[in-house]
């Protein structure tokens, strides 16, 4: 006779509204900070993956970090639209695009030069909205995908020298909520996450020093800036079907800062 | 870039510091305009006009105008 507790045990597996099994999911800026961290945590939570970003080697660096399944490593500038081409037509249907792949640049209002807007531009907002539609034209997402855009609270939150970084992720705020109003009628979900610092080479090479940093951090609420991990839960929640009736959300996690 | 026009263009990116009070030997730190900010605008402009990569800590271990040019020359190709 199975005794209550192993009961609740397996109920425990039985019910859980998070799985990413059988779920292909495609992860940009899989090769560093916060992409690295979603595209293992999905990997753990059953889904296969598609790591996207420049440089072979480091996407070989998180590959060796997943879980098991098949998961597929692409090389791809997604600012060239060739590239993105070639690797979009040879990619199968997915369940999930995560959309992580950014840039930060901390330039002062007064020295902004159309070079330094062209390139977070380029990376932050150009690039993640002609991958999706390169996706949608080639009928690569499937209905009742969940597509997942990594923005920032510093879309409404300014802080000095991000004035372009912060209208990137603005934009891509509000395309994302176009993108979800036209993808509903296929049950298709897009929502953003919208952190707050998050312990990555991004703000680590911005400029600050970490002594700066580590001083802003003692100010959080929470008492400390985000991992990788920590957003990585939420966008779990997002691509999975504990999330079916959310799309057209703009989620601040934050460690309480505002 | 000579260290002439780099000390010209660091103090241009003071708004009410007079250019002349900044040369190659000023302790730039001790200027009562120093702030965050214009450390972010060094930062940038090691960035944008030297396409030099400055970090925070680079700009706190530098004590004169000269010492940050030779880090920014050192950096140049």
């Amino acid at each position: 006779m199975t005794s209550l507790l192993e009961e609740w045990s397996k109920m425990e597996v039985e019910f859980n509204p998070f799985s990413l099994k059988g779920k292909t999911i495609l992860v940009t800026g899989a090769s560093s900070g916060i992409g690295k961290g979603i595209a293992v945590a999905c990997s753990n939570m059953g889904a296969t993956i598609i790591l996207v970003g420049r440089n072979n080697e480091r996407l070989q660096a998180t590959f060796d970090l997943l879980g098991n399944g098949d998961h597929v490593i692409c090389s791809c500038d997604l600012t060239n639209q060739e590239d993105v081409a070639r690797m979009v037509d040879g990619l199968p249907s997915l369940h999930g695009v995560v959309h992580c792949a950014g840039i930060g640049q901390r330039v002062l209002c007064k020295q902004l030069t159309e070079k330094v807007l062209d390139q977070v531009m380029d990376v932050n907002f150009k690039a993640p909205v002609l991958l999706q539609t390169a996706l949608l034209k080639k009928k690569k997402i499937e209905s009742g995908a969940s597509i997942v855009f990594i923005a920032s609270m510093a879309s409404w939150s300014p802080s000095m020298g991000n004035g372009a970084y912060s209208a990137s992720k603005g934009a891509i705020i509000s395309y994302a909520n176009c993108l979800g109003l036209e993808l509903a009628s296929r049950g298709i979900r897009v929502n953003c996450i919208s952190p707050a610092m998050v312990w990555t080479d991004l703000i680590l090479k911005d400029g600050l020093t970490e002594t700066q940093l580590r001083e802003d951090e003692s100010k959080y609420p929470l008492k400390r800036y985000g991992t990788p991990e920590d957003i990585a839960n939420l966008a779990i929640y997002m691509l999975s079907d504990a999330s079916i009736w959310m799309t057209g959300s703009n989620v601040k996690i934050s460690g309480g800062a505002f | 870039m000579t260290l002439e026009e780099f000390v010209e263009n660091f103090a241009n990116q003071f708004e009410d510091t007079d250019a002349s009070e900044i040369k190659a030997e000023t302790a730039f730190h001790d200027l009562d305009e120093w702030s965050s900010m214009i450390v972010l605008a060094i930062i940038a402009m090691a960035n944008i006009d030297y396409d030099v990569t400055l970090t925070g800590d680079d700009i706190k271990n530098a004590v004169t105008v000269k010492d940050l040019y030779d880090v920014v020359a050192g950096r140049m190709e």
